[in-house]
């Protein structure tokens, strides 16, 4: 019985990090292809269309995966998770079904006509399609949001007595408080990556001295989103996010920060040291005293509970994993503001294209917006855990009960395969597409 | 309410399978026909700017199961675990056959990504051919084994096959030799489906010589047809008392044989889209009359110990079927809007999309 929620918690975890690889990257590109697009109708500077043009390529190749790796996250959720199904499906089916009837038919329909149509539509229509896609991607977010925040924060249901969560207010799943900084903040994290791709690929032409005019305009419009969008990640949208977890999951936060003791006269926050969660305590600890305090309630003394204020059996399943998911979420956050500022300051000068060091920082940057966001989701999850819809229905329950956790694995295995092909294919191809790189006045 | 969410499931299922239905068909052609390269760019071509979006029809169904019919959503999603997981295998092999065979031009590369595309298509064809004949022979609900349940009442699980390879074994398989017709039905069909569509939508050379393909294989299908008819009352005693208690739903049958008898008359059309809305009315046909054969239930159960799964056990509570109708029905005239563009703009023979060049 372990064994098989092992391997279902497994599998949906395998497949969905590697499944919002893609996404974060299209949402947010998304917008910057649109960005693209909209300076050449203004300017009509061909450069911009050929920008846009080498990024829809780009976006392409990510959507497609997106695309064949997001089929297996609905269907797990009837095949893996049958019970929670059944229990819950009343509501949470009501925001997946909207997110397939709204935004993916959107999407599919304006896909093609984004890719293949610029001839036949002529470049406003082209534009507005694009606008589309764009539209189509952020409401299918915002959807799956909704259905998050529901199971992190439930709202308009009623329990039957056979067990079944029964929707009773279709508008509080999108009032529901937890929704739109969720929402805000992860839609910003998504724009970071997106700028940073943006960035990194301009970084490597310049460095390499290839496709200088495209170096330049990608580094610039990498640079300006990326500081921007890394701003908006950690205020407001993060921090209203964190005061939603000190709201509604008080004793989340707690493991989330690392704090094992309430501090009368106000939390440290911690920046590096490992939870040692059997003597309760941080190893080799470094923290700045009273800072938590003032970033959660703007009072240098104001009590942040800890660990110790709860019961055991209250706290998440896995407190080393969601602290350190949260601190590398943070800390690469941090980092981000950090060189987007720098970045900004030389651009500014005039001196970013000529600044090597900038340049290697922003080329080798380009995994880390996609940690950031993974472990962000972590964040997220582990936080949940052990419950699959908070203090309400445990994940334990929620399990298929007729899948043997030997065919569970059997079908991980065979995702675990099939995702490293699909995994290098896409390497190799983006690595083709980027090497190529953007061609000048193809009309 | 529920009756509602029902007739909305079965259309949008039947929607998918003659639009993806004919992604499928194509493939199948792209298999076994297209040895040209010219043939193949036709093909794709026909295909490449819509097959995302027909796909979607099967998530919106997936998505519109799951929230008005959450109870056999669940039953059936877990019971039916392996087709379902080797199903999205397939599906993604289909697509990364489709999206990138044309990223490098190298011959290996090209017959790796025909074959991934044309063997998926085929296996996919079958593969829901069979999960509907698994849904008409139902499922021991339960898990009975030896007049005891194992599970809750409305679970089951099936292997892939059980060694009798027999509809009527007490510990039934995904495939057995009913089942399996209906997966073969379900190859034959969409070939011709997918060789319609490549005759409406392009001027491929293939054409003169696909209007015989259809002509052939309909004969095939016709007596696959009567075959499965004949032994339809092995999974059913009663297979037609619905038909004879509510006449109304011989509208049903008739279309499925308006398309099937239409479709001999391939050669002589000179419209090159009446071959395709043949073979639509066939599946469209086929699909309801086989689901009106077993309404109200959804899922049979093989055991008397444990109920069927009908219509009306496996639905969401009222309130959230009846709020859903109000967001459906604006997001289904969204969609017929983006059907429409989409088809208007990719209107005619499609021979010079490009698609897959870069």
């Amino acid at each position: 019985m372990e064994d098989m929620l092992f391997y279902d918690r497994m599998q949906f975890a395998f497949t969905i990090t590697f499944h919002y690889l893609f996404p974060q990257l299209t949402m947010g590109l998304s917008l910057m292809i649109v960005y693209f697009k909209w300076k050449f109708l203004r300017s009509k500077i061909e450069k911009y269309n050929d920008a846009a043009k080498f990024w829809m390529k780009i976006f392409a190749l990510n959507f497609a995966m997106g695309v064949v790796t997001g089929i297996p996250m609905e269907f797990q959720f009837g095949t893996n998770w049958a019970k929670f199904s059944e229990l819950t499906g009343g509501i949470i089916g009501q925001t997946l079904a909207m997110e397939g009837m709204f935004s993916f038919f959107l999407e599919s329909s304006f896909l093609g006509l984004f890719l293949f149509g610029e001839k036949l539509l002529g470049h406003k229509l082209h534009f507005i399609t694009g606008f589309l896609v764009f539209l189509g991607s952020w409401a299918s977010g915002y959807l799956i949001i909704a259905t998050h925040s529901w199971m992190q924060y439930p709202v308009g249901y009623e329990i039957l007595e056979n067990g079944k969560f029964v929707l009773t207010n279709f508008g509080a799943l999108f009032s529901n408080p937890w929704l739109l900084p969720s929402y805000l903040h992860n839609q910003a994290a998504s724009l970071v990556t997106s700028s940073f791709v943006v960035a990194a690929i301009g970084a490597f032409y310049l460095l390499n001295n290839k496709h200088h005019d495209f170096g330049k305009l990608f580094v610039k419009t990498g640079v300006v989103f990326g500081l921007i969008s890394s701003l908006l990640v950690a205020f407001p949208t993060g921090d209203l996010a964190a005061k939603n977890v000190v709201k509604y999951q008080p004793v989340t936060f707690a493991a989330m920060e690392g704090i094992f003791e309430t501090e009368e006269g106000g939390s440290e926050i911690v920046l590096i040291g490992q939870p040692n969660v059997l003597e309760k305590k941080l190893d080799n600890k470094i923290a700045v005293p009273n800072i938590l305090s003032f970033l959660t309630y703007q009072k240098w003394d104001a009590q942040i509970k800890g660990l110790n204020e709860f019961d055991e059996k209250d706290y998440p399943t896995n407190i080393p994993g969601l602290y350190y998911a949260y601190h590398i979420m943070v800390g690469l956050g941090t980092i981000f503001i950090g060189l987007m500022l720098l970045a900004s300051i030389q651009l500014f000068r005039k001196k970013l294209y000529k600044t090597k060091w900038i340049l290697w920082s922003l080329m080798f940057m380009l995994p880390f917006p996609y940690i950031a966001n993974t472990t962000g989701w972590y964040t997220a999850e582990l936080g949940r855990q052990p419950w699959l819809v908070y203090n309400l229905l445990h994940t334990a329950k929620g399990a298929s009960p007729t899948v043997s956790s030997g065919n569970t694995l059997f079908t991980l295995l065979g995702f675990i395969g099939l995702y490293l092909l699909l995994g290098l294919l896409f390497l190799m191809l983006a690595g083709k597409i980027i090497n190529k790189g953007p061609q000048l006045n193809q009309h | 309410m529920e009756l509602f969410w029902y007739i909305v499931l079965m259309t949008m299922l039947a929607v998918y399978v003659i639009l993806d239905g004919y992604d499928f068909g194509a493939g199948i052609i792209h298999l076994f026909f297209a040895k040209k390269e010219k043939d193949k760019k036709a093909i794709t071509n026909a295909i490449g700017p819509f097959w995302d979006a027909n796909e979607v029809w099967l998530i919106a169904s997936g998505g519109v199961l799951f929230f008005a019919f959450p109870t056999l959503y669940a039953s059936s999603f877990s019971g039916f675990y392996l087709p379902l997981m080797m199903i999205l295998w397939l599906l993604i092999f289909r697509a990364i056959g489709l999206e990138l065979r044309g990223q490098v031009h190298n011959k290996i590369w090209e017959s790796i990504w025909d074959k991934a595309f044309g063997i998926s298509s085929l296996l996919l064809a079958l593969f829901f051919g069979v999960a509907l004949g698994n849904v008409v022979r139902g499922v021991n609900l339960g898990g009975v084994v030896n007049g005891v349940s194992t599970h809750e009442a409305h679970y089951f699980f099936l292997p892939l096959w059980n060694p009798t390879f027999s509809p009527q074994a007490e510990q039934l398989g995904i495939i057995d030799w009913f089942t399996l017709l209906l997966g073969i039905i379900g190859v034959v069909a969409l070939t011709i489906h997918g060789a319609n569509w490549i005759i409406f939508k392009t001027n491929s050379d293939l054409n003169e010589k696909l209007k015989k393909v259809v002509f052939n294989l309909n004969i095939v299908l016709l007596l696959l047809v009567i075959v499965s008819l004949l032994v339809w009352h092995i999974i059913e005693p009663k297979p037609f008392h619905n038909f004879l208690d509510k006449p109304l739903l011989w509208i049903f049958p008739i279309i499925t044989f308006t398309g099937l008898f239409g479709l001999f008359k391939v050669r002589a059309f000179k419209k090159h889209g009446l071959g395709f809305l043949f073979s639509s009315l066939f599946l469209f046909g086929g699909l309801t009359s086989t689901v009106a054969s077993i309404f109200p239930k959804v899922l049979p159960s093989t055991n008397s110990i444990n109920p069927d799964l009908t219509l009306y056990n496996v639905a969401a509570h009222e309130y959230g079927l009846s709020v859903g109708v109000y967001w459906f029905a604006i997001a289904i005239v969204l969609v017929g809007i983006y059907m429409v563009i989409q088809y208007k703009v990719f209107k005619g023979k499609m021979d010079n999309v490009g698609y897959g060049e870069h």
